[in-house]
């Protein structure tokens, strides 16, 4: 158990009937840090946030708090609090009397409760909301009271389960800010469970990216996105330009588009994949000068986005095409001073696609 | 611990609610035929059925009014479910829907004897059965508006646009959709007319020959505790329980598909 | 022809069929109410509200008490007995509630007068229960269980007990099973969770059941009438007398108009109460 947890896995497992939904997971979450559990559906990572909540009990494994060993205390001793993904606000009462229901289940004084539930209302911006019923408020401010409920217990721990699902776009932005916001504020460690991948890159400090009952990876958003160790991180994690083929020397050797440039240290001729990002991929009518991996290809398809065209390209000799995500109407593209000048796109042209062999990765699982 | 407690207490309760019944069934193949000491088994009070004449022209009354109160109401309570789940919701057509449901069956009994009395219609199954179908109407009716509530009203436009008319369409799309809801619907009503007593006695009239199953059964427990009455319950019992059994599988496919 | 048009034409012959032999006949019976009985049991068509007055007096006016005790009485210990049952049903793996909610209704649908007379054999003087009892030692003469109030509230219960477990699991089944685990993570032991949370939010389920129950009991006939032993009256043993025996058709009609009219009373009521309670609950997740 490393140093400063808060809370410790160990060896955590759970199965359902024949099926191990959370398969053997160790973790270490720093006090005061956003952790995020980021999977697909079905991956485990509900089942492990609700093990930690208290809701499941782990068929193998151990959970620590501050050292505490958490089997056997119920969901109702233990200073952890959950934000339900429904938000499950009580609906017979008012936003006041849902956040101090917890408080009173401490058996605090009335006085106490009272000035505590007015402080953080007055910090959620609530103030003005505190007699009304759950049913006549938005999505935005329900979320606010569910948060508001949770983080008045001040648990050591304040877990999320898809936070901002329920909202749309324009909110979800605005209220991203504001957990980061509370987050900083009350000081407290944040888990939020999401399958969101921007939620969980914007949001989060470190990330646990879940597979099949395991984490598969556990990094900062940044080293997620940018070095994956798997197929699955390259392709769950934002989108991504596979290239399966054989390792060899100083790279990759794909049948029918020949050896291409990337850090590789596996032994020759073993199976191997190459992960390209769409947004590392420089377009140009000619072949550019040393120092690029280059393919050449038609364009097929151009989608405009607005602040970027993603384009897809039918690459000579092999068989998927490739996706490249350009800046639209060929304007200049900051990360590279070599399209100046260049056109708009168009469907049926011949390009040549670049990228620098740093931007490759070599993956093998 | 509570959930345990909770577990008993259903157990308990499942005892309080088939005990009685069971307690019928078994004294019904007691020989002695007295509710309290077993004697042997014995059929014979199945065999006094058989033979009572009195006992099988009141079945066969019975199953007269169920089948053609069934099949009036299921005809009518579908139509007039199709007809109301497209228009828009009307409290009015609601509670008349909701009023047989729960009208105690008494006033809903005296009402009907009175009209029929007033306008000097001759009491007898036909009456019985005109009266039967209030009741069967707004049962049929729910079941099947249950299944419209998960209906896709896209089929419908979807096989006229494919070239099909409006019976066509009925034949072929909506009535195969709905039919299980149906079909659960025409049991349930064929049950509860085979056993409704209340509304059959008061507009029977007075012959024997319009004499109800239920009707019989009302005047032997009047008379007193008798072994054929354990006989022939434990007969409608089970009449009832297959009946139900089969409307309510029909009626959870309806709902789960 | 409009889609509304040929909505109306496929629901006509079923309203039709309603009203012709429902709305009319009650409506014989309203305008039955307001005259006087004849010498040979017809009706002279005197207008008066004599028969209202008369279901004042003290000698009806007491029986429609009485009914309405033994309604309320069945009604609690229905409710009493229905709310655990139910709790348990929705604890069960989901696969098995449907199992077992279909065990609790199967007796519901048939025969109530076997059902009812179930109850004649268990409970009379040489009954199961008076022998079982006497068997063991536990009396010496045989309870009188039969025949008074207790035969009749343990018949209603009996025959309305599957409906409120069912009305009470609807209601617990609606429930967001996540307010429940929300209480239990704020802090609360499982016997706030059930007084604070789902209680409250179960009422109008438990409403339902009641309202359905006493409605059902205040004008059974068959009941009283067979559990009764003729010793205890009823509204509806009484609207029955009226029609089959005193042959006073208005003062039945009367008796029940009033009879619909309370019904009606505690069905808007309910109806009243759910509809504040769906409007509280009307948040798409809450």
């Amino acid at each position: 158990m490393a140093a400063g947890a808060v809370i410790s896995l160990q060896g955590v497992t759970k199965r359902f009937g024949g099926l191990t939904a959370v398969d053997g997971v160790s973790v270490d979450l720093v006090e005061g840090e956003f952790f995020a559990l980021l999977g697909p559906s079905g991956c485990g990572k509900t089942t492990l946030l609700r093990m930690v909540a208290g809701f499941e009990e782990p068929d193998e494994g151990a959970i620590h708090l501050d050292g505490r060993d958490m089997a056997r205390l119920g969901a109702n001793r233990r200073p952890i609090n959950l934000m339900f993904q429904s938000y499950a606000l009580f609906p017979h009462m008012d936003v006041r009397r849902n956040i101090s229901y917890g408080l009173e289940m401490e058996r605090l004084a009335k006085g106490e409760i009272a000035r505590r539930v007015d402080e953080i209302l007055e910090q959620t911006q609530l103030s003005a909301l505190a007699h009304r019923k759950p049913a006549q408020l938005s999505g935005g401010q329900r979320q606010r009271v569910a948060l508001a409920r949770a983080l008045i217990k001040r648990p050591r721990v304040l877990l999320l389960d898809e936070p901002l699902g329920a909202l749309d776009k324009k909110l979800r932005e605005q209220m991203q800010l504001e957990l980061k916001r509370l987050q900083h504020e009350f000081g407290i460690t944040f888990v939020v469970v999401t399958h969101d991948q921007e939620e969980a890159l914007v949001l989060a400090d470190r990330i646990a990216l879940m597979n099949g009952g395991r984490i598969v990876q556990l990094d900062a958003p940044r080293a997620l996105y940018e070095e994956p160790r798997t197929r699955f991180a390259a392709q769950f994690i934002g989108l991504t330009n596979l290239f399966e083929g054989r390792a060899v020397a100083g790279g990759i050797e794909i049948a029918g588009l020949g050896p291409l440039q990337a850090a590789c240290d596996l032994q020759a001729g073993s199976a191997c994949a190459l992960s390209v990002r769409p947004e590392r991929i420089v377009l140009a009518r000619d072949r550019m000068a040393e120092g690029y991996n280059a393919v050449s290809g038609e364009i097929t398809d151009i989608a405009y986005l607005g602040q970027s065209e993603n384009l897809r390209v039918a690459v000579d000799g092999y068989e998927t095409p490739l996706s490249v995500c350009v800046a639209p109407d060929g304007q200049a593209d900051a990360r590279t001073d070599a399209r100046t000048g260049a056109q708009r796109h168009r469907v049926g042209e011949t390009v040549w696609c670049h990228w620098r062999p740093a931007h490759g990765r070599i993956l093998t699982d | 611990m509570a959930r345990r407690a909770l577990a008993a207490h259903l157990a308990l309760t499942y005892g309080f609610l088939y005990g009685p019944i069971l307690v019928l069934m078994v004294l019904s193949f007691n020989r002695a035929g007295l509710p309290t000491v077993w004697t042997g088994f014995s059929l014979e009070w199945y065999v006094t059925l058989a033979d009572s004449p009195a006992i099988l022209a009141a079945a066969l009354n019975t199953i007269i009014v169920a089948v053609v109160s069934t099949v009036i109401a299921t005809t009518l309570g579908t139509l007039l479910a199709l007809g109301v789940e497209r228009r828009r919701q009307s409290n009015a057509v609601d509670a008349l829907l909701f009023a047989p449901m729960i009208i105690p069956d008494i006033v809903l009994a005296i009402a009907l004897l009175s009209f029929f009395t007033l306008l000097e219609v001759t009491l007898g199954l036909h009456s019985i059965i005109l009266s039967h179908v209030v009741f069967n109407i707004a049962f049929v009716c729910a079941v099947v508006r249950t299944r419209l509530k998960h209906f896709d009203y896209a089929i419908i436009e979807a096989s006229i646009d494919l070239g099909a008319d409006r019976f066509t369409t009925f034949r072929r799309v909506t009535l195969p959709v709905i039919f299980p809801g149906v079909l659960a619907g025409a049991l349930l009503a064929f049950t509860l007319s085979f056993d409704e007593f209340i509304i059959a006695f008061f507009t029977a009239g007075a012959g024997a020959s319009s004499t109800t199953l239920p009707m019989r059964i009302y005047s032997m427990i009047r008379f007193g505790v008798t072994p054929e009455i354990n006989a022939m319950a434990t007969i409608i019992m089970l009449i009832s329980f297959t009946l139900v059994f089969f409307s309510q599988r029909l009626n959870r496919a309806t709902v789960s598909d | 022809m409009n889609s509304q048009r040929r909505s109306l034409v496929l629901a006509l012959p079923g309203l039709g069929w309603l009203t012709v032999f429902m709305i009319v006949p009650c409506l014989i019976v309203f305008f039955f109410s307001f005259f006087e009985r004849g010498v040979y049991g017809g009706i002279e068509y005197n207008f008066g509200f004599d028969n209202f007055l008369r279901a004042a007096e003290p000698i009806y006016l007491s029986i429609f008490l009485g009914s309405a005790r033994i309604a309320a009485l069945a009604t609690l210990i229905a409710v009493i007995i229905a709310y655990p049952a139910a709790y348990a049903i929705s604890l069960a793996p989901k696969d098995r509630q449907n199992t077992y909610l279909f065990l609790v209704m199967l007796p519901f649908w048939s025969n109530y007068l076997i059902r009812t007379y179930a109850w004649i054999v268990l409970l009379n003087r040489e009954g199961l229960i008076n022998k079982a009892l006497g068997g063991a030692g536990i009396i010496t003469e045989p309870l009188p269980i039969l025949y008074n109030d207790f035969a009749v509230i343990t018949g209603l219960v009996y025959n309305y007990l599957p409906f409120v477990i069912l009305a009470i699991y609807a209601s617990l089944q609606r429930l967001n099973p996540e307010l429940r685990e929300a209480s239990t993570d704020l802090g609360a032991p499982a016997w706030v969770t059930f007084l604070r949370v789902t209680l409250p939010l179960t009422l109008p389920g438990v409403a339902a059941g009641a309202v359905f129950v006493f409605v059902l009991s205040i004008g059974n006939f068959i009941t009283p009438d067979l559990l009764g032993g003729g010793r205890i009256q009823m509204v509806g043993n009484l609207i029955y007398d009226q029609f089959l025996s005193a042959r006073d058709w208005p003062f039945g009609a009367a008796l029940s108009l009033i009879l619909i009219f309370i019904m009606m009373l505690l069905l808007f009521t309910q109806a009243v109460f759910v509809n504040r309670a769906q409007q509280a609950r009307a948040a798409p997740d809450g």
